[in-house]
């Protein structure tokens, strides 16, 4: 990225100041090497939606931002509806509400180790997982709009789960507002057979141990000790989510002319808030949101189910299931003053800071969970929301390492079977459908996660708390 | 020059190609190009035919609306798709698809598409005479 524009505010804290029709600055939360390898195109982007009506405070890019829709990948934005503000689609992404949650086990390392290989046989087995897979759950209308409404809320009431899951859930496992009313048939009919699948991509289930921590007293807080094994689990709204962006996008860029939008890029189409197409994507949305707290909900049960069987003492309670493809609702201060303002977050990770009041109260003191999904054979980190994350970009971190390469790129340099063996030889048992597919997820394929998250902690977006390294990965 | 497709670099996604003499032979490149972030090309067979008729308000969105009902009926009715045949009168696109039942296993499946986007999309004629059709696809 070409750097010689920005002003350095701190720490891996660079503004851009507003110019031309920007309303607001943007400000890029990175380190410099980062930023150098972070593409023109994504400050292209950010500087797009500062010029977006009704944005507040800044046009965010979190460290492992990269080139998306309209929006960067890694992208923050605020707006007022009572300032014309807007809602956008492409600031949301395709897979609404793709999001990580970690689950415990109460297990050791040694013990996972012991039943390593039925454990991941059981676990491919079990979990819907790749293009073309279907769950054993089939939805009839009725219900389907229940679990559009209910979410996570919805899964635990039929059983998949319990009471005690949804306090470690974003909005408290359902999203509220949501109407399925205004969700496609389409979308309702790509979602039919998918209830409880894994999708494909960067999509994953993994146990994982923790390998390393970094502030001991979050980490007790958060349950989380050396040589602990976890479950992390990877995936999103699945194909209800992907039709929901797909019909929204389109229905946006054909009406923006009409609501006065003159805009830099078709992709940033959205709507104002209070106009009705405004009011029907966040019905929607929010029912997308719903579908993926229940997808995650059902794949949760599964995985529990499986270790019943194989490692009866198991028990799963949940750490915390954070989404980062979304767009909410928020209380933030701004000057002193509350406001309200709906906050997209693109490849982004909510991350409330310690006292907040929607946190459970296990969790207040320390500040929420921030998982941060990495490749398959590097690892993944937990983080905690700073106490500093809210005025710096509306209490919001990093999502994930981000690729460093395109998948073509990545087939040319590995082969699935290769990338299987050598993982397997590092004592990482991988299982997936499709060779082509890990080929294209290698490991190499990806940015280092460690330099992302280490830049989300010196610029005060989240603190690190513990390193994740995986032993079973079922890949879709 | 022979129609044909090609992939193009997009971040942490894939950018589909389409070349032909014609807005609808390219559009059918288009089509094979997006089946090739799917599955290995020829592992599919051209057995069973479905009807496709899309409309919109100018070509391009017409090719992202191409797309996307390529997606939808690859996931409703667990297809995978071999070829195409396409037909454009103005801004109508009528066309079928035949492809065969998707079998994890002997297909062997990349990638799912999430859908067709408005990024790098483009339909035009190039110097040379032939058509264009591209976009970026999210994966």
């Amino acid at each position: 990225m070409d750097r010689s524009k920005l002003l350095e505010r701190g720490p891996c804290h660079w503004e851009l100041p507003a110019s031309g029709k920007m309303r607001v600055p943007v400000l890029i939360y990175a380190s410099n090497t980062l930023l150098r390898a972070m593409d023109d195109k994504a400050l292209e982007q950010a500087v797009n939606v500062a010029t977006l009506p009704g944005i507040v405070g800044a046009s965010y890019v979190m460290p492992d931002a990269h080139w998306g829709y309209g929006f960067p990948i890694g992208g923050v934005a605020a707006f007022d509806a009572e300032a014309g503000g807007v809602v956008s689609a492409g600031g949301v992404g395709f897979d609404v509400s793709c999001g990580v949650r970690c689950l415990h086990t109460g297990l050791r390392r040694e013990q996972i180790l012991a039943v390593q290989k039925p454990l991941a046989e059981a676990l491919y087995t079990q979990i819907p997982a790749g293009l073309g897979s279907t769950g054993a759950i089939r939805l009839g209308a009725a219900q389907m709009d229940a679990m559009l409404s209910g979410g996570a809320k919805w899964a635990v009431g039929r059983g998949w789960g319990t009471d005690a899951d949804l306090e470690r859930i974003e909005e408290h496992g359902q999203m509220l507002h949501a109407k399925p009313g205004m969700v496609s048939e389409q979308a309702k009919k790509r979602q039919r057979e998918e209830m409880g699948t894994l999708g494909s991509g960067n999509h994953y289930l993994e146990v994982q141990e923790v390998t390393q921590l970094f502030d001991s007293a979050i980490a007790e807080s958060y349950g989380l000790k050396l040589g602990d094994a976890v479950v992390m689990i990877h995936c999103g709204s699945r194909g209800l989510g992907h039709q929901i962006g797909t019909d929204f996008l389109s229905r946006m860029v054909a009406a923006a002319p009409g609501y006065g939008l003159t805009l830099p890029e078709r992709e940033l189409a959205c709507a104002p808030i209070h106009s009705e197409l405004g009011k029907e994507y966040l019905g929607a949305m929010r029912a997308a949101i719903n579908c993926a707290l229940a997808n995650r909900q059902i794949l949760t049960h599964l995985v529990r189910q499986v270790f019943a069987r194989l490692l009866p003492t198991a028990q799963l309670p949940l750490l915390y299931d954070v989404s980062h493809n979304t767009c909410k609702l928020e209380e933030h201060r701004i000057q002193g003053h509350l406001r309200q303002l709906y906050v997209h977050r693109k490849g982004a990770t909510r991350a409330f800071g310690p006292g907040h009041p929607e946190l459970p109260e296990a969790l207040r003191a320390a500040g929420q969970p921030v998982l941060i999904g990495g490749s398959m054979g590097t690892g993944s980190y937990v983080l905690a929301g700073a106490a500093t994350s809210e005025a710096l970009a509306f209490a919001s971190a990093c999502h994930g390492a981000g690729r460093a390469m395109s998948r073509h790129a990545a087939t040319k340099l590995w082969q699935g079977r290769d990338v299987v063996d050598e993982l397997a030889g590092r004592g990482i048992l991988i299982r997936s459908p499709s060779p082509r597919g890990i080929a294209e997820e290698a490991p190499g394929a990806y940015k280092d996660v460690t330099a992302v998250v280490n830049a989300a902690q010196a610029a005060g977006l989240a603190r690190k708390v513990a390193r994740l390294a995986p032993l079973i990965c079922i890949k879709g | 020059m022979k129609g044909h497709w090609q992939h193009f670099e997009h971040g942490a996604d894939i950018g589909v190609r389409g070349l032909g003499a014609s807005p609808a032979a390219a559009f059918e490149q288009a089509a094979l190009a997006l089946m090739a972030v799917i599955v290995e090309p020829g592992r599919v067979a051209a057995r069973d035919a479905v009807a496709i008729a899309c409309e919109a308000a100018d070509i391009e969105s017409l090719l992202v609306g191409w797309l996307n009902a390529l997606v939808y009926q690859m996931t409703v009715r667990h297809l995978l798709f071999a070829r195409f045949d396409v037909a454009i009168d103005g801004l109508q696109l009528r066309a079928t698809a035949a492809g065969e039942p998707l079998s994890i296993e002997r297909h062997q499946p990349a990638v799912e598409v999430k859908g067709a986007t408005f990024t790098a999309l483009r339909v035009a004629q190039r110097e040379d005479g032939m058509w264009l059709a591209q976009t970026v696809v999210d994966v």
